[in-house]
């Protein structure tokens, strides 16, 4: 039996994937993995299509035993991990014998760490993805988090394992991260001093962050006439900054449409970094126009996919 | 792209705003309107209707249509072009009241959590409340928030009540709730501040249901008061 078997789960273990597209207009958030560089190139490593399923582990803590010889691969911020007691390596593929316990310990600076196992965990898709939503207690492992004792099946191999480090395709983990963001679009309904404090203030993370989004601490953003709007369509990355002036960057779970300013969205090739922050972290906004967006962009999905393309594979 | 708008909000041409380098939304006024809605719908049915490459989802709102795209796949300036195209041809979304749904839903005291109190913020009785909110024929707006709530109008000015102060940490699915100029009813239970007035025994979500969701914008809906028995009747939870 290919299967996975949780011993401890840690804080927070769920199964995710690339996320569910297509039901945004019925208000179905994207969910999936918060760092999905972490997950397509984990995919790779063990030879998986991009978008199988993988277990983000929020916070380390994690131990699960596997039920079958298995290759797998540990991607995400650095953290400890261990096989039967052994360090192992983060972005490159390992092997594992049956009943080898698999151990991940918290990152050093960010918060999620991502299990790709050869097959991809096998649960049934929900409205076309596998990701749980824990909100809507949807998809994933019965709409839930991870528990002991929850066995996780494998789906059958489809690719061959690759043995090669992902050179410059790790994201620049950092215990400040600095996240480009491009005004918008809501940035007219701040003040020029408030846009200006978004863009020059450190702001850290506070104990209120989930997979919905994290509320930042520090100085207030001043809005022109407040902070609310005629509800409209939101995306993970997007920032608002409600009446209160501190602002919220959304997560893969938050929900599909919001009252609040945003006042800038993260740029898509700096989400892995904002799907690692965590309680404490110092973090600043850095000012990008669309052609610096669509570059950043541009370069980390040819460098992925020529990636891919070069071990015979399709992004 | 003119910001010059009419009596109803409405801009003369709509404005896209940049929503980082993978979305835009595409806005066509600045207020709860129905006439900016109807325009909303229009594009979000063409792009039902004739979906395009490199665009992973559409949401209508309110005033505007948010489009994520893939840039590797289709660039902003193509977008443009296709939202321009789509634009131009009349009428893709057909005639606004496509069909009626009546609701049925139980304004009974234990369902009805919060009727009370919106009953004595206004100086009335519960049945008047009750009468007031199943008198209009509602405009679905919007599907927000989470699994398929629909954002629906026009509540009666009678009946607007702002958000309870201290939302509440979960709200039964089926609830019925009242939120300023706005009414709604929760999919599922979740966390959620609107002043409950009822509930409904018809699951508007329900994940085993060939179509999950029983509503989607330009619906339009009616509901109608029904006894606890009936709720109990009708209840598949």
């Amino acid at each position: 039996m290919r299967a996975i078997l949780i011993i401890d789960p840690g804080p927070m273990a769920t199964v995710q994937d690339l996320g569910r597209f297509g039901f945004r207009d019925k208000g179905v958030p994207m969910s999936g993995a918060m760092d999905q560089q972490a997950l397509r190139i984990g995919n790779l490593l063990v030879g998986n299509p991009v978008g199988a399923a993988c277990i983000e582990i929020t916070l380390g803590g994690f131990r699960a035993r596997f039920q079958s010889r298995v290759h797998f691969a540990v991607t995400g911020p650095p953290a400890g991990a261990s096989l039967n007691g052994s360090p192992l390596s983060a972005w490159e593929c390992c092997f594992a014998e049956k009943d080898s316990v698999i151990e991940l310990y918290a990152p050093e600076f960010g918060s999620r760490s991502c299990l790709s196992i050869q097959g991809g965990i096998d649960v049934p898709p929900v409205m076309g993805s596998r990701s749980t939503f824990l909100r809507g207690c949807l998809g994933g492992f019965h709409g839930r988090p991870l528990q002991q004792g929850d066995s996780l099946d494998l789906g059958d191999p489809v690719g061959k394992p690759v043995y090669e480090f992902p050179e410059g395709l790790i994201p620049p983990y950092s215990g400040r991260p600095v996240l480009r963001a491009l005004p918008g679009p809501q940035d007219d309904c701040l003040s020029a001093k408030g846009l200006e404090t978004f863009f020059t203030s450190e702001f850290e993370v506070s104990s209120r962050s989930d997979r919905m989004g994290s509320v930042m601490s520090g100085p207030m953003i001043e809005h022109k006439r407040g902070g609310d709007i005629i509800s409209d369509g939101t995306c993970p990355g997007a920032v608002q900054v409600p009446g209160g002036g501190l602002p919220v960057i959304l997560g893969n779970d938050c929900q599909t449409t919001g009252g609040y300013v945003k006042a800038a969205t993260v740029i898509a090739a700096d989400l892995p970094l904002a799907g690692q922050l965590r309680p404490g972290l110092g973090v600043r906004f850095e000012r990008v126009n669309f052609d610096q967006a669509r570059l950043a962009y541009l370069k980390n999905e040819y460098l992925i996919r020529n990636f891919y393309e070069k071990h015979g594979k399709s992004s | 792209m003119s910001l010059c708008g009419d009596e109803s909000g409405a801009y003369a041409e709509p404005r896209v705003l940049l929503c980082g380098e993978t979305a835009i939304s595409v806005e066509f006024g600045d207020k709860i309107d129905l006439k900016i809605n109807r325009k909303v719908r229009h594009l979000y049915k063409s792009f039902k209707a004739a979906p395009y490459p490199g665009i992973l989802d559409i949401n209508p709102t309110y005033c505007s249509l948010f489009i994520r795209y893939d840039p590797l796949v289709c660039s902003l300036e193509r977008l443009l072009l296709i939202i321009e195209e789509k634009l131009d041809v009349e009428d893709a979304a057909g005639p606004d009241c496509d069909r009626i749904i009546d609701i049925p839903v139980c304004y009974e005291s234990e369902f009805a959590l919060d009727i009370r109190q919106v009953a004595d913020f206004h100086g009335m009785h519960t049945g008047k409340v009750i009468e007031l909110h199943t008198a209009p024929v509602y405009h679905v707006y919007m599907i927000g928030f989470i699994l398929g709530f629909p954002y629906l109008g026009e509540l009666d000015h009678r009946l607007h009540t702002p958000r309870k102060k201290d939302p509440r940490k979960t709200v039964a699915a089926g609830s019925v709730g009242i939120a300023g100029r706005q009414t709604g009813i929760y999919p599922v239970e979740s966390p959620g501040g609107w002043q409950i007035i009822g509930i409904t025994p018809v699951r508007i979500f329900d994940p085993a249901r060939k179509e999950p969701f029983l509503l989607e914008m330009g619906d339009t809906i009616r509901f109608k008061a029904i006894t606890r028995d009936e709720f109990h009747a009708l209840s598949t939870r």
